[in-house]
């Protein structure tokens, strides 16, 4: 039988989000499990060497390394009073509300598994139960794509992929690397390869500065945002590392590996211009990120309210203190919107006050991050044109290997218009990744040239009865529990 | 705030050894690394082929999300390369159809 671990509040992901949580939730006097996929706190921006071979680490190639040991310690010492119970190397698999019966409150039920299983590794513990009163989910997110040409070749990496490599290992995935795609995190990958000594022969920005000029009002609320900027700039000029605006790789080079990239021009609406093509070779690892998809089937296990950002990625509605529409589910971080670390902090620092019956006070701060971020994703949009980009035999589902006119045919002739029926029909986001990598780009496809997945579409995509893959012995231990 | 003022690159501590295999052949990682890591820092960057078209995969987004990464790991199959930390000894395979790195 699965050991099961009680406590008031119960804090899914050790990111900036849930390693905030947690520790206002202890502070504010509650007793807090922590589980985390993760072997060490950090989540992905504050993802570090280990600390078994590495226990002094500077923080070099990140930002707000102060606020993440600020954190870390008062983590520790909250662990230290036995007021956090930490369950790292779990993913939780499933979690289910229970539901309130008389004299009592209710709670959630959080069901998980090792995300390695792997019995080498010192850190695995056996899978546990988690049973709270409150329920903070702050899982984070990953590199939102667009299938092009070749981007099924091995060298092709997500951005936060070669970020995550770099930080995780101190080495690089490659020698000479092109970063593609839209966003400003673009930024902070390439220069921490240029500064890890890699050649960062173009970074590809399919958006143009000008994106930026309606919104520099917010720009200026968050003059952080500029000194970031003002350091990679310097980066770049130090590294000469080419910084491409309207620009696209259209396709991949390579048979076996990538070996370069074919880029072109593009229009406003990311309609290539012709005349424009350009080859880059001798390329061994390309990095695309078109933005963030927020890790939602947690939150939508439980059926909460959703919306649309402004990014076009499906999140939770929350209120002041965080709270879903579901009573005593709270979300902070990537679900409730792509914002970056510092909001995920100060999200997760009111929902863990919250969740342990704390008051909130609204936030100036987070109010200003929040209009940084919608900005942001203005101004840069996914090119609505970026459809036109595939070829029909172009893979879209990496898993299960189906092409774009698999997922158009089925659009044109069956009336495939959503990622649920288009999954039904050829099969993709049925691989084992569940749609994670394709569901965006599916969507699209189901809506249409030009056009973007509406809230139906994406949730159909992005609900997934299991969270994470789960042995055989799991689910029938669930079963023999449940009877 | 961090670090990008120095202008040299990164001098990360990557002394020790851990001994491991890859299908069989003998390789040399950091401490530390994931086998993924190890894996393309020894020139080995696919591992595994995929089952309709026998196409060559290995990291691609590099945080266990997308699956194409796994390998075998003392004899536990499905692991996800981009997460499981070396360990001195470990016997790693792939299911490459011709069992090769990159040419
Ligand atoms: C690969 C990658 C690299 C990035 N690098 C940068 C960067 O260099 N600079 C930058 O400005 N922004 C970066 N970002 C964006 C940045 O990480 C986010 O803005 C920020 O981390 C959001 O914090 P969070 O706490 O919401 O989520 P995260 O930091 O993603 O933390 C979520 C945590 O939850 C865990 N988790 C998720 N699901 C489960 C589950 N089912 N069970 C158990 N645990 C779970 C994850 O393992 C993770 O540890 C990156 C994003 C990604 C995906
Ligand atoms: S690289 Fe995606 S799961 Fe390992």
């Amino acid at each position: 039988m699965t050991p099961i671990v009680s406590a008031d509040v119960a804090v899914v992901g050790a990111g900036p989000a849930g390693l905030a949580a947690a520790v206002a939730a202890a502070e504010s006097g509650a007793a807090v499990v922590l589980v985390d996929a993760g072997a060490q706190p950090g989540g992905q921006f504050w993802r570090h060497r280990p600390e078994t071979v590495a226990p002094e680490q500077d923080g070099r190639g990140h930002h707000g390394w102060p606020t993440y040991l600020d954190l870390r310690a008062r983590f520790d010492a909250a662990r230290g009073r036995g007021r956090i119970t930490y369950l790292p190397g779990l993913q939780v698999w499933m979690a289910q509300q229970i539901h309130p019966v008389q004299g009592d409150d209710g709670g959630f039920t959080l069901r998980t598994t090792p995300t390695a299983a792997v019995a080498a590794l010192e850190a695995s513990v056996g899978s546990q139960t988690v049973v709270a009163r409150r329920l903070v989910l702050g899982p984070g997110g990953y590199d939102r794509q667009l299938p092009v040409p070749g981007w099924d070749l091995p060298g092709v990496m997500a951005a936060g992929g070669i970020q995550a490599f770099i930080k995780a290992n101190g080495i690089l995935p490659g020698q000479r690397f092109v970063i593609a795609g839209t966003g400003p995190f673009l930024l902070p990958v390439a220069a921490n390869i240029a500064e890890a000594g890699g050649k960062v022969l173009a970074v590809l920005e399919s958006s143009s500065p000008t994106a930026w000029l309606p919104h520099l009002r917010a720009a200026a609320g968050v003059p952080e945002k500029a000194l970031e900027g003002a350091e990679y700039a310097a980066v770049f000029a130090r590294h000469r590392v080419p910084y491409r605006t309207r620009t696209i790789v259209t396709e991949v080079l390579g048979t076996d590996h990538v070996s370069g990239v074919k880029t072109a021009k593009v229009d406003a609406g990311g309609r290539v211009r012709p005349g424009t093509e350009r080859v880059y070779e001798d390329v061994d690892v390309v990095g695309f990120g078109w933005g963030f998809t927020p890790q939602m089937e947690l939150p939508l296990s439980f059926g909460i309210q959703t919306r649309l950002d402004a990014d076009g990625s499906l999140v939770g509605v929350v209120d002041e203190r965080q709270q879903s529409s579901v009573p005593g589910l709270f979300l902070a971080g990537e679900v409730t919107g792509v914002g970056g670390a510092t909001l995920a902090v100060l999200e997760g620092l009111a929902a863990g006050t919250a969740a342990a019956g704390g008051t909130v006070s609204p936030e100036k701060t987070a109010a200003r991050h929040r209009r940084f971020a919608e900005a942001m994703h203005l101004a840069h949009p996914v090119p609505p044109a970026w459809q036109d980009w595939l070829a029909p035999e172009t893979i879209v589902c990496r898993c299960e290997e189906v092409t774009a006119r698999q997922l158009t045919d089925a659009r044109e002739s069956l009336g495939a218009r959503d990622a649920r029926t288009l999954k039904s029909f050829t099969r993709a986001g049925m691989g084992w990744c569940q749609g994670r990598v394709c569901g965006f780009a599916a969507a699209c496809l189901g809506a249409g040239p030009g056009s973007a997945p509406t809230v139906e579409s994406l949730s159909g995509s992005a609900k997934r009865p299991l969270a994470a893959p789960v042995g055989i012995g799991e689910l029938a231990a669930l079963e023999t529990s449940d009877n | 705030m961090s670090t990008h003022s120095s202008g040299e690159t990164w001098s990360v501590n990557t002394q020790g050894a851990v001994n491991v295999s890859f299908d069989g052949r003998p390789l040399v990682a950091v401490p530390g690394q994931n086998i993924g890591a190890a894996l393309v820092s020894n020139g080995i960057t696919a591992w595994r082929s995929t089952r309709k078209n026998a196409r060559p995969r290995g990291l691609f987004c590099g945080i266990g999300v997308c699956f194409d990464c796994l390998v075998t790991v003392d004899g536990e199959a499905n692991q996800r390369a981009c997460l499981v930390e070396v360990q001195e000894g470990m016997e790693i395979e792939g299911s490459c159809a011709d069992r090769g790195g990159r040419a």
